[in-house]
């Protein structure tokens, strides 16, 4: 099962190796991963999506992140009230005949087109984990082309 | 003050009295400042020696262990050492030259990753770029080898930050907002397991590393008396309860007691103390205790809950919550017949040995060294059949007399160890249990040993074998001793080239007379002990077993 971790980590020289290092060397998988500065220049913040095939998995997982020296938090979101957003830009097929199509799509899903040329179109959208999941079921009926996204971010409500 | 000098005035703040270390191009500065300052330097023949005898002396002591090499292959060369510390949980502080920092990434001259490449076998590691920084990190570093669970913690210093300036400011207090352990145990947690004690029939006490470290051997003998509950140890936890004390049922696992091993299965509560079941206790994990209630009290929450389902975990140090649980319980267990139970255990399974043949029997010379010593000598091991019999044929008294590499199982570990627990302990006894594989991974230490007059006793369990492996080629791969026989110098000559003393026992009869003589001498000794060679260790737990299905080996 898919759970969200967030971590708070000093932001000191090394620190994304340490997590990932730990990820990698007790064999827990990493599905997404994504780190940025906070407010606070000193604190970064990563949100994690791993893969943990039960309980125990998740809690030597959390564990573990807490045992190394610069995590400041760690918080499973798994059963936390939160909210989660990824950012996807994807390059499609496209021809000018299909510009209404594309636009019902983004009716439904928080987008739009950001850029075309004669035959690809690049869109960006915003959504949690199922919009994302049916906006890309969508778009790859155009074809999908190239696929780039952000991993998630989760934030506590 | 330069960065160099920085660094030793911190080591001194810190009350660090003995560095064991190797020069090299990037630690020249603080060569220089070491050249006359107030501090013992022990200069070792190997990094890795200088590794090992931080390690032995922290065990030993209880304080941080200090070591320092040059860049590249010298901080390579501590690899093993601080793998097999952490390992264990060991405080030890490991300091490397770096190349200057504007080289670092460009594949420089003796550059090497050092933060990268401990990383996975530190509890913390810092790069020091900035001088300012230095003192600090030093700080921090000792704090967090030191504190909550210890550890080894690495600290890198590029050439150029050894050289700058800066004012020496020593941070009296340091506080690490990311990392504060929890000393104290949950006070409701230690009333349920108070509970649990009270209403156990079959409870017993398994003992590990953790009572040493925080210092809870008084409490732990304490809450055995009042519980009367049999005590086993981990590898880790001998010398945490009297191996002498009647309610001591030996070391528990695959070469434990055939009686520990009984009694742990068939207890109805396990009071865990600073141990982490690991595979070598539990040994199969669905057969293991079926029967028992698990309380887990340990300082690193990673370790509760890990290996097997616990039932009242307590997170804090082993001291502090063995205090609070002593008070907390009103009503004792009746134990009486679980005693006479694990007695009669005792009685039917003892530890024994065939002392049939003409050749010296290595438990033999255990058993003579226990005589002569009665506990109060430093017994360091290396790894293999040579370290397991002295686990079973030695009763370790107090907490650190019993020095060995038990989570990483490092050949070499020994020798180097028993410098840094005779320099800890001048007036102790010290003596290296080792195989003649294991003995031939550090033997250059003579030169440090001989140069430092650092007097420790090694016993060579001279069986011209990798024993230990060879006993699994026996058991488990048809006697095929693929690559197990070994040769060896010869130890009475080197031992004397070094100008050290070397002794050779071939008769059962010399071995008392021959361990006499070298406690008499004022010198390094190698005794090279010829014993059987195809002696095996028992009782043993095939690896996956359930614990109580051991071999005998004398059935
Ligand atoms: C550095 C290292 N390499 C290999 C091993 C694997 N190993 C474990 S025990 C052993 C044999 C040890 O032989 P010896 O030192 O002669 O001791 P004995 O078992 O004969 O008492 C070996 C090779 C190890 N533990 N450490």
């Amino acid at each position: 099962m898919r759970h969200t971790i967030s971590v708070l980590v000093e932001n000191k020289f090394g620190v994304l190796a340490r997590i990932a290092g730990l990820f990698s060397a007790r064999g827990y998988n990493i599905a997404s991963l994504a780190v940025s500065e906070t407010f606070d220049p000193q604190i970064s913040y990563m949100t994690i999506v791993v893969e943990a095939k039960d309980e125990k998995v998740l809690e030597q997982i959390h564990k573990q992140l807490n045992k190394l020296i610069d995590v400041i938090t760690v918080t499973d979101f798994t059963k936390k009230d939160h909210l989660d957003r990824e950012l996807i830009l994807a390059k499609i097929n496209y021809a000018a005949k299909d510009k209404p199509k594309l636009e019902a799509i983004f009716e439904k899903f928080v987008g739009k087109i950001v850029h075309h040329k004669a035959d690809t179109a690049t869109v960006e959208a915003v959504g949690d984990e199922q919009q994302i999941k049916a906006l890309l079921e969508e778009l790859d009926k155009f074809g999908i082309k190239e696929l780039v996204r952000t991993g998630k971010l989760a934030i506590s409500n | 003050m330069i960065g160099a000098r920085i660094l030793l005035e911190s080591l001194k703040k810190q009350g660090v009295e003995i560095i064991f270390g190797y020069p090299g191009g990037q630690v020249l500065p603080i060569f220089d400042q070491l050249y006359d300052f107030d501090v013992k330097f022990i200069l070792t023949r190997h990094e890795q020696g200088a590794a090992h005898a931080a390690d032995g002396y922290a065990r030993a002591t209880g304080k941080v262990g200090v070591c320092l090499a040059t860049s590249g292959p010298g901080a390579t060369n501590l690899v093993t050492g601080i793998a097999t510390a952490y390992m264990d949980s060991i405080p030890m502080v490991a300091i490397t030259g770096q190349v200057g920092t504007h080289l670092i990434g460009n594949d420089a001259f003796q550059e090497a990753d050092v933060t990268g490449i401990t990383r996975p076998i530190t509890k913390h590691n810092f790069l020091v770029k900035d001088v300012k920084d230095l003192a600090r990190t030093i700080a921090e570093a000792f704090y967090i080898a030191s504190s909550g669970r210890p550890g080894p913690v690495l600290i890198d210093i590029p050439v150029d930050v050894q050289r700058a300036e800066t004012e020496f400011i020593w941070p009296e207090k340091i506080n690490i907002r990311s990392y504060q352990p929890t000393y104290s145990g949950h006070p409701g947690q230690i009333k349920k397991a108070a509970k649990l004690i009270s209403t156990a029939k079959k409870p017993i006490i398994y003992a590990g590393g953790g009572v040493i470290t925080s210092g809870a051997h008084l409490e732990l003998k304490e809450l055995a008396q009042k519980i009367q509950a049999p005590v086993t140890t981990t590898f880790m936890g001998l010398g945490s309860f009297s191996g002498t004390h009647k309610l001591f049922l030996g070391m528990l696992g695959m070469h434990g007691t055939a009686y520990a091993n009984h009694a742990v299965m068939a207890s109805d509560l396990i009071i865990a103390v600073g141990a982490r079941f690991d595979d070598r206790v539990t040994g199969r994990l669905d057969d293991f205790a079926p029967g028992a209630k698990v309380i887990h009290i340990d300082i690193d929450p990673s370790s509760i809950s890990k290996n097997i389902r616990v039932d009242v975990p307590i997170v804090g140090d082993a001291k502090n919550i063995l205090k609070q649980l002593i008070c907390e319980i009103k009503k004792l267990p009746d134990t009486a017949q679980w005693l006479k139970t694990t007695e009669g255990w005792k009685n039917k399974y003892p530890l024994t040995y065939k002392d049939d043949s003409a050749m010296i029997k290595p438990q033999y010379i255990l058993q003579e060294l226990w005589k002569l010593t009665r506990g109060q000598a430093i017994i360091c091991t290396e790894v293999g059949q040579s370290q397991m019999w002295a686990c079973q044929w030695y009763q370790y008294l107090t907490p650190r007399t019993f020095i060995s590499s038990g989570g990483l199982g490092t050949m070499g570990f020994g020798f180097p160890a028993a410098m840094g627990a005779k320099l800890g302990f001048p007036e102790k006894e010290v003596f290296n249990i080792a195989g003649d594989g294991s003995i031939q991974m550090n033997i250059q230490e003579l030169a440090t040993c001989v140069a430092n007059k650092i007097n420790v006793k090694v016993l060579i369990f001279n069986n011209g074998f990798l024993g230990m492996v060879r006993q699994w080629q026996e058991l488990f791969y048809k006697k095929r001793y693929s690559y197990t026989p070994i040769t060896s110098p010869d130890y009475v000559l080197l031992a004397k080239s070094y100008g050290a003393v070397g002794m050779r026992v071939t008769k059962k009869s010399e071995v008392r007379a021959v361990l006499q003589k070298a406690i008499r001498t004022q010198n390094t000794v190698f005794i090279d002990f010829r014993i059987e060679p195809e002696e095996n260790v028992y009782p043993m737990v095939p690896a996956g077993s359930a614990i109580n299905k051991m071999i005998e080996g004398l059935a």
